[in-house]
């Protein structure tokens, strides 16, 4: 059990920074995920929290004590990997033992917690099987077990599931979920995938190039972007965004419109928006409904139809592309013309750069 | 292109065509040859038409045998005892130039031992070739562990990201690509008795109290001399194999090892060397076949001697071979040792087979 403090972290490689100064504060017993395209310094922050990489300034704490410096093993982390990393010599039982051997456990303690492990992550008859008789499904939890059973004061987990199939991976995603309830121990989670983010966090923290972009609830980050990558980071498909010029400003309300969007009136939610300039206007592929006096008005290029929703690709009046997600099975013609509406709560204004 | 893509069969055989027949001619071959000359009495150069002799040549190679000679006794019946009070015992001849024991016939002494009063001599049919097939053993029980281990901590010392880990890399391989011969040249001068590097070496750092060895002209040092110049030699090869296999191993599973709070030896103990399993197979087989075929440095250096102390069984085979025009009997040494170095492979599978 630990709450974690990170202040100022930075990491290069040589001249290249690839962590630029994190500022995260981490509750006990919380779930906070890690998310951010390929390349953002996820995984490179998280090992430096696991003390797989050197931390080149800020502090780390970990429980209220500096670990900067400190050895993985002394900081009281597990950390379950995406390739597993489990050992390829060893039964399923030694696997998950592993740590308590290390540390010179009795015999009679490794059975007990192993099959403690075995029994939350429902898999005691599995114990004597070989890595190699094990599917993908089967192995991640046998890593996840061997960090069960060393009782850690922080989970770690670098991308779990991306080595899963789609079905195997929503299981697991759920068993996690289900595992951080019962051990109720602070986890940290990195992933590219937002749907994981979104099902598991507390908190999400979304990372680009190295910085932090927004820390919150899934919810709070969903509804309420603080810019134009979360924005359009989280949710599928992803935020429209519509280049519109800025016509008036009122105290917190601009009144904008475009070439294919007749003038409409959203909040500014405090973001630098001026008159005469232009402005980038965010509209959520769900939040857009076909209406005889929609505002947005274009042509249908494309129709996916899934059953539960229909996704349209639209090409507006100004050249650029929409894309609407309608919440009903809707049958749409190649070229059929549609006007939108939409919630102006609903949207968000962003400064062009961000 | 196209017509090659069609005929995968013939293209391929022609591509195998050539490595297939240089196989067959310098190894196969000659392999099936050396079978059936070693039933004959096949002479290198001789006017007479070779025979089919049996199993003959066999016979004469590994024929051993137990005899017991008594003391001699005076007229009282007690056992004469020499100047030196040892016992004296009648020659070896009585037995093995007797007509009562046409079986021991031209067997020579190659060691005995006492036991009560009398005198346990085993007798072979060929005691130089009994001494090479002992040094041989010797020499791989030696070399196999004590090249392997080295090498393989050779290779978990250069297999760190440090730099100009290159260097020594080099420096450890260097030997390799130099010829056995050169190196056994050089190492006679570095053992030489009088002026030698290794002695003058020795003396100081001793500040001169030790006394210089002929390390090859020495019954008691040559062989070690051998070995470990041999150990020197080829380490840097088996290196690259242990090398290669540690980069399988993959960086995750120490990273995980770290995460649990493994201790170096322990990191060694429950990831690395189990996955080096594999490799340590073929090290191991590699080296003891190596070590079985050793000819060059014993030709170079020693020539078997002194008094045969660094026969080994190629050089009896090449020496019997050629240096006496006997192909039979070189033929027959080389058989016996494949058939050694066969055993021996598959006990080693065996024994580190996959449970």
């Amino acid at each position: 059990m630990a709450d974690l403090r990170l202040k100022g972290l930075r990491k290069s490689y040589g001249s290249a920074e690839v962590i630029r100064g994190v500022d995260i504060d981490i509750e006990d017993g919380e779930f906070v995920v890690f998310v951010g395209p390929s390349g953002c310094g996820k995984s490179t922050l998280l090992r430096m929290i696991a003390g797989l990489e050197d931390i080149t300034s800020g502090t780390l704490e970990i429980g209220g004590k500096r670990v900067n410096d400190a050895q993985p093993k002394e900081r009281g982390v597990a950390m379950v990997f995406q390739s597993y990393a489990i050992f390829p010599h060893m039964s399923v039982r030694e696997n998950m033992a592993f740590g308590l051997t290390i540390a010179g456990a009795s015999k009679a303690e490794k059975e007990q917690k192993v099959a403690e492990a075995a029994r939350i992550l429902q898999m005691e008859h599995l114990l004597d099987r070989r890595p190699s008789q094990l599917s993908g499904g089967q192995r991640q939890r046998v890593a996840i077990g061997r960090a069960i059973t060393r009782n850690p004061s922080v989970f770690l987990f670098d991308e779990p599931l991306s080595n899963l199939d789609a079905a195997l991976r929503m299981d697991m995603r759920m068993e996690i979920g289900k595992l951080h309830s019962q051990l109720d121990t602070t986890m940290i989670y990195v992933t590219h995938d937002q749907v994981e983010a979104m099902t598991l966090a507390d908190k999400i923290v979304v990372l680009k190039d190295g910085e932090v972009m927004q820390i919150g609830s899934p919810m709070e980050l969903y509804h309420n972007p603080a810019n134009l990558f979360v924005a359009g980071f989280l949710g599928a498909p992803s935020m429209n965004f519509l280049q519109v010029d800025v016509l008036d400003v009122q105290g917190e309300e601009a009144k904008v419109s475009n070439p294919s969007l007749e003038p409409i009136v959203v909040k500014t939610a405090g973001r630098p928006i001026e008159a005469g300039h232009k402005a980038t206007l965010g509209v959520r592929p769900q939040h857009l409904r076909v209406s005889e006096t929609g505002q947005l008005h274009g042509n249908v290029t494309l129709a996916e139809r899934l059953g539960s929703e229909t996704v349209a690709d639209l090409r507006l009046d100004d050249g650029s592309k929409l894309i609407a997600a309608f919440a009903e099975d809707k049958i749409l013609d190649v070229g059929q013309r549609l006007s939108l509406d939409f919630d102006s709560d609903a949207a968000h204004l962003f400064p062009v750069d961000g | 292109m196209a017509s090659s893509l069609k005929n995968p069969d013939r293209t391929g055989w022609a591509f195998a065509l050539p490595g297939t027949v240089l196989i067959l001619t310098f190894i196969v071959i000659p392999f099936f040859f050396a079978f059936a000359l070693s039933m004959t009495n096949q002479r290198l150069i001789s006017p007479n038409p070779t025979e089919y002799v049996g199993l003959k040549n066999y016979r004469d190679l590994l024929g051993l045998a137990v005899v017991t000679l008594e003391p001699e006794r005076d007229d009282s019946g007690a056992v004469v005892i020499d100047d030196d009070g040892e016992i004296v015992y009648p020659r070896l001849r009585t037995i093995t130039r007797s007509d009562d024991y046409p079986q021991y016939r031209g067997m020579r002494e190659w060691f005995r031992w006492q036991s009560g009063e009398d005198a346990r001599i085993v007798i072979a049919s060929d005691v130089v070739f009994m001494k090479a097939l002992v040094n041989t053993l010797l020499f791989v029980l030696v070399v196999a562990p004590v090249q392997g281990g080295l090498a393989l901590v050779l290779a978990l010392l250069i297999n760190q990201r440090l730099r100009g880990i290159n260097i020594f890399r080099t420096i450890y391989f260097m030997p390799v690509v130099v010829s056995i011969v050169v190196v056994s040249l050089l190492w006679r001068f570095i053992y030489d008795g009088s002026d030698g590097l290794l002695n003058n070496v020795l003396s100081w750092i001793t500040f001169g109290a030790f006394q210089p060895v002929d390390w090859l002209g020495n019954t008691e040092t040559a062989l070690g001399a051998i070995m470990a110049m041999s150990i020197w030699q080829a380490v840097g090869f088996h290196m690259v194999i242990w090398l290669s296999g540690l980069q399988t191993i993959s960086p995750t599973l120490y990273e995980a090892a770290a995460i649990e709070g493994a201790s170096k030896w322990q990191t060694f103990r429950y990831v690395t060397w189990p996955g080096l399993r594999h490799t340590a197979v073929l090290v191991l087989i590699v080296i003891t076949m190596q070590a079985f075929a050793l000819f060059a440095q014993i030709d170079v250096m020693t020539s078997g001697g002194p008094l045969d102390s660094t026969q080994t069984v190629v050089f009896q085979a090449v020496e019997r071979g050629y240096g006496k025009q006997d192909i039979s009997g070189g033929s027959t040494i080389s058989v016996i040792l494949f058939v050694i170095v066969l055993t021996i492979s598959l006990i080693q599978r065996y024994l580190t087979r996959e449970k």
